[in-house]
């Protein structure tokens, strides 16, 4: 467990009084896919947007590579190479698919302060765009203006996106949710394959891609960790099963 | 013939009909050509905020008044400044108010945003109109206009209005170039990422901070050089240069010709000046005297285009095309 890339530290945090996220210790390490489940509510999201930088930790601490990045900004901790894509579809709405991972993919620049050459002239960054948008499944589909484009689509517009900043983390809030049958395999396929070389902390509703790609299970409840584990001991887990899985019926 | 083609012909057109202006119309009209040529590079600078970037300033005219008093201020008196290192230093002056003000305003957001940029703008309003330091509520006369030959070399003298014209002319077809090749550029993207949706722009790892502050300061400096060549251009500066009417006024002119959008300013600048000096000259009947209450029909044009044309007069001209 040494080469955990990404690990928190009874990281919590609190709205008022209520605990989102209370006290949760994990790890992620490259090659792995740790996913989190559990009921709505349970704190999942509220993990990746503290993660993320999105909302500061109430308590606890965020290492990355063994350094603490609690109190960076949303920024920082993506330049260090985490990326995450949203449970609700946060895109760039009114520019084309391409645009937005162009945008993505332009963020790795050392700085974007240059003010005569035009952007697509940048053929390094168009080609790290078309790239991304191919490995989520979107070629063809750069030019399509992102609200045109159907729900299941922009979710992998955000996959794409995630992908186009070069991360070595992945944060994934539900990148299934709202996605065909077709696409959602083509997405665990995918998962599968970023795996190799990144480390992935996914939440994820969807039991079978959940159980298909993880290395690692916790199973949240009301902002605790419940259990953690090997996919078969989450399994075998009789307060996972009373708390979550039996609920669902699986 | 394509989109962007006809576009870049009408542009052709306009601009040999700008050139030839003052060969063929009188000294008023040149004149008056002028003065949208100007309100037409401020409009521009507050686009670059507004219509770009998404950020709605209420105080724009601060950085176009300071840089005229900041002319006035550095031109001896009786004596004709020099253009070349009164203008630079104008801008400049805008420009270091804008990283100023910009530094503390751009911590705010949406409505809070609009009041602090305001406040800012009304307090050096108070300061120039309230205190003696640049000439109270009258302001400061310039008497000569900044000398432009260049190594003696004159082949411009800002003294004839067609000369002025030809200057101000120049520096709005560099303006209106700047800001078209900015919007394609790296820089221009990521403005129009941080309107669309700033908090993404983070998460991808865009310190938006710095970016739009680098925006104000720019539309700070194009301000400036439109309030350099208005101080020129009448001769005098008054702290009505940078009260919030005039802000308004401007702000008003973005978003008649259509926010975001490259020659919107320069359509709403130039809509609102003929609109201005048509209902002025309205004629009078039976004793009643339009022309003296212009501001009424004003009023009335422009609540018609906000409720018929969403996206000011440039949206006629592009009906129904998303602009990206």
């Amino acid at each position: 467990m040494n080469e955990a890339i990404l690990r928190t530290r009874a990281l919590s945090r609190h709205f008022g009084g209520l605990a989102a996220v209370s006290d949760v210790s994990l790890a992620c390490e490259m090659g792995q896919v740790h996913a989190v489940i559990g009921p709505n509510g349970a704190g999942k999201s509220t993990l990746i947007n503290v993660l993320s930088g999105d909302l500061p930790a109430s308590a606890g601490q965020v290492l990355f590579d063994g350094r603490d990045i609690t109190r960076l900004a949303a920024e920082r901790i993506s330049q260090l190479g985490i990326a995450r894509s949203y449970q609700k579809t946060n895109l760039f709405l009114p520019f084309t698919a391409f645009e937005n991972c162009r945008l993505a993919a332009q963020s790795r620049l050392s700085s974007s302060m240059h003010f005569v050459r035009p952007a697509l002239g940048r053929e390094d960054i168009n080609a790290a765009a078309q790239r991304s948008l191919a490995q989520a499944g979107l070629a063809g589909r750069g030019d399509v203006i992102v609200c045109a484009l159907s729900h299941g689509e922009q979710r992998q517009v955000e996959i794409a996106m995630a992908l186009a900043t070069r991360p070595r983390v992945l944060l994934l809030d539900e990148p299934l949710a709202g996605m065909g049958a077709e696409e959602s395999s083509r997405i665990v396929e995918l998962l599968r394959e970023l795996a190799r070389d990144h480390a992935i902390l996914l939440v994820e509703h969807d039991m079978d891609a959940v159980f298909a790609v993880a290395n690692t299970l916790t199973v949240m409840v009301n902002g605790r960790v419940l259990e953690s584990g090997s996919p078969a001991q989450i399994r075998a887990s009789r307060a996972v099963q009373e708390a979550y899985l039996g609920v669902d019926g699986a | 013939m394509s989109r962007s083609n006809t576009l870049a012909i009408a542009a052709v057109v306009i601009l040999i009909a700008l050139a030839l202006l003052p060969f063929v119309a009188e000294k008023f009209t040149v004149q008056f050509a002028t003065r949208i040529l100007i309100m037409a590079i401020f409009a521009m600078s507050l686009n670059l905020l507004v219509g770009h970037a998404g950020l709605v300033s209420l105080g724009h005219a601060a950085y176009f008044g300071i840089a005229g008093y900041c002319l006035a201020l550095s031109s001896p008196q009786y004596q004709a400044a020099n253009f070349w290192t009164s203008l630079p230093l104008a801008m400049i002056a805008a420009g270091a108010l804008a990283l100023a003000i910009g530094a503390l305003v751009l911590r705010t957001s949406g409505i809070y945003f609009i009041m602090a940029t305001l406040a800012f703008a009304q307090m050096l309003h108070s300061l120039l109109h309230d205190t003696g330091i640049a000439g109270g509520s009258d302001g400061i006369f310039i008497y000569a206009r900044p000398d432009i030959g260049f190594f003696g070399w004159r082949a411009f003298d800002l003294e004839k209005f067609g000369d002025f014209y030809f200057v101000v002319l120049a520096l709005f077809v560099v303006v209106f170039g700047f800001i078209g090749v900015l919007r394609a550029s790296l820089f221009g993207r990521v403005i129009a990422g941080i309107r669309v949706n700033e908090p993404r722009m983070r998460s991808l790892g865009f310190a938006t901070f710095r970016y739009k502050l680098v925006c104000f300061v720019l539309a700070g400096m194009l301000a400036g050089l439109a309030g350099y060549l208005a101080a020129v251009q009448f001769g005098v500066v008054n702290p009505d240069m940078l009260g919030w009417h005039f802000s308004g006024a401007v702000l008003m002119m973005v978003i008649l010709g259509g926010m975001g959008t490259l020659a919107g300013p320069v359509i709403g600048a130039t809509a609102m000046l003929l609109l201005e000096i048509g209902f002025q000259s309205l004629p009078a009947v039976d004793g009643i005297n339009p022309g003296k209450h212009w501001q009424l029909p004003m009023g009335i044009a422009i609540v018609l285009v906000a409720l018929y044309l969403p996206n000011g007069l440039t949206g006629l001209l592009r009906r129904g095309r998303a602009d990206e």
